[in-house]
């Protein structure tokens, strides 16, 4: 067992971890964050999309050891002020989900697009969100809800 | 999946992760940015005893200059693609090198995969080694007796393996500077849903007076390991630059391009293939090359800068034909 310490979500976290626990389990199982969840345990779908110190990265595909010391934000820290964050708040007024599975993901992937490029093209988010699958296929809500949770956040910036 | 059990170690220099490796024995895995490494070990296709985790090896990432136009990039092994992607000196000095990792798996694998863990797991299907191999890059590989310098050509040995020993790590890739009258780009051939190369080709051409003066072209997933174009590299070399030189140096170069040496197996073994994989090389059909070389340096004749389309754009550019004219076998697959 290997002590790991992290912040997740604003908070301090101290803990033992075995070094083959992936940073996705350690976070649903041992800090019961559900909000991440894991869907196709290829790499492949992107469900599992966390913030590590501010870039997304597939929290199936890191180990819980190699966020010690580092910042991690899941969708369920995302929230402001007690209200949804701009992009969550776009997905659920512009129906940007069928299931909902691949949402958390696709949120999260979708926040650190913007924080590279404000004012994506349909294209570009198109491009930006490659390494997150909706089996619903419902990415044509899933383009538009970003784009407005793009303008949301720029306007939240201003 | 959760992996196999596995001891850890996390050093912070060269040194510390050489002495780990030592000690972790035949069974050590490198792990550098893990997203070839832990998927593979999820899937337990891989069991290491033992990980020596290069993450924390501030002294392996980062680009760097040496000497001046004539010299070269070097390009820590523990950068990752999105450092790549948004460096100064590689857009300057190697945009084919940005180019290529643009279009490597998605942003969050970028974020965390790195430029010397793509080149060391050496597999086929990758985009990098094509490009390093292209660029005639040289790889710097530090052991427990020193540095040694390896060129690109005899980087790669066999599918997944390369002339890494067992106790040596690939600290930092060395680019010659292309500048002036080089032109370079990359055509990808890939399915909507993956990023990974169905094939692709990476090509450097240098003009002069109208005239190819010199064209270094690397296949990727042609092969058990990248290939150079060696034939079409001759074809085009001192032919007029246009598209005739290009279509000829394409279909009637296959059998040179492809009748290349099958080395044997030695260094390094793969710890497993990766899930999914094609069966390596020459099971393929000769075609594609032609198609990718053809396209690819047919780019450069007209457009000597290079131009960027990531996977998604390409995807996007089919979306946008009519159903039709997206089911030509052979043909539509981009």
């Amino acid at each position: 067992m290997t002590q790991i310490s992290v912040r997740v979500d604003g908070a301090s976290y101290t803990d033992e971890v075995e070094p083959r626990t992936l940073l996705v389990h350690y976070l649903r199982e041992q800090l019961g964050k559900v909000g991440t969840v894991v869907g196709c345990d290829t790499s492949n779908c992107g469900a599992c999309t966390v913030h590590l110190d501010g870039e997304a990265v597939k929290s199936c595909t890191v180990l819980a050891v190699q966020a010690d010391g580092s910042e991690v934000t899941t969708i369920e820290g995302i929230a402001q002020n007690g209200g949804l964050h701009p992009m969550q708040k776009a997905f659920h007024e512009l129906h940007g989900l069928q299931c909902g599975y691949c949402t958390p993901g696709m949120i999260m992937a979708s926040i650190d697009l913007v924080g590279d490029n404000p004012d994506p093209s349909e294209h570009e988010v198109r491009e930006g969100i490659e390494g997150n699958l909706c089996r619903c296929t419902g990415y044509q809500n899933i383009v538009r809800a970003v784009q407005q949770g793009a303008a949301e956040m720029r306007g939240a910036q201003q | 999946m959760i992996p196999a059990a596995f001891d850890y170690a996390r050093p912070t220099t060269v040194d510390e992760a050489l002495q780990a490796l030592a000690a972790g024995g035949e069974d050590a895995k490198v792990l550098a940015g893990g997203q070839s490494l832990i998927p593979v070990m999820r899937l337990r296709l891989a069991a290491p005893s033992m990980v020596v985790d290069l993450t924390r090896v501030t002294e392996l990432r980062g680009v760097r200059e040496e000497g001046g136009d004539d010299g070269a990039l070097v390009i820590g092994a523990m950068t990752t693609h999105s450092d790549v992607v948004s460096d100064p000196l590689i857009a300057q000095h190697a945009p084919l090198i940005a180019q290529a990792t643009e279009t490597v798996a998605d942003r969050q694998v970028r974020h965390r995969g790195t430029f010397g863990g793509a080149l060391a797991h050496a597999d086929p299907a990758g985009d990098l080694p094509a490009v390093a191999l292209a660029l005639d890059a040289e790889f710097v590989l530090a052991g427990p007796g020193g540095r040694r310098t390896v060129p690109a050509r005899e980087f790669f040995v066999d599918y997944l393996t390369t002339a890494l020993a067992e106790d040596e790590l690939l600290v930092e890739v060395r680019v010659p500077k292309l500048a002036g009258q080089w032109g370079m780009h990359y055509e990808k051939f890939n399915r909507v849903a993956q990023a990974w190369s169905i094939v692709a080709v990476a090509a450097a051409v240098r003009r002069e007076d109208g005239h190819i003066a010199e064209a270094r072209i690397g296949l990727t997933n042609m092969g058990p390991t990248p290939l150079r174009a060696t034939a079409s590299e001759q074809a085009l070399a001192g032919a007029v630059a246009g598209a005739d030189a290009v279509a000829e140096a394409g279909p009637a170069r296959r059998r040179g391009n492809l009748a290349q040496r099958r080395p044997q197996r030695q260094g390094r073994l793969p710890c497993a293939s990766r899930p999914g994989a094609h069966p390596p090389g020459g099971q393929r059909s000769g075609r594609s090359p032609d198609v990718g070389v053809s396209r690819a340096t047919r780019e450069l004749v007209h457009r000597p800068g290079s131009r960027r389309r990531g996977v998604a754009g390409a995807a996007r550019h089919r979306a946008d034909r009519p159903l039709h004219a997206r089911r030509r076998p052979g043909l539509g697959h981009r």
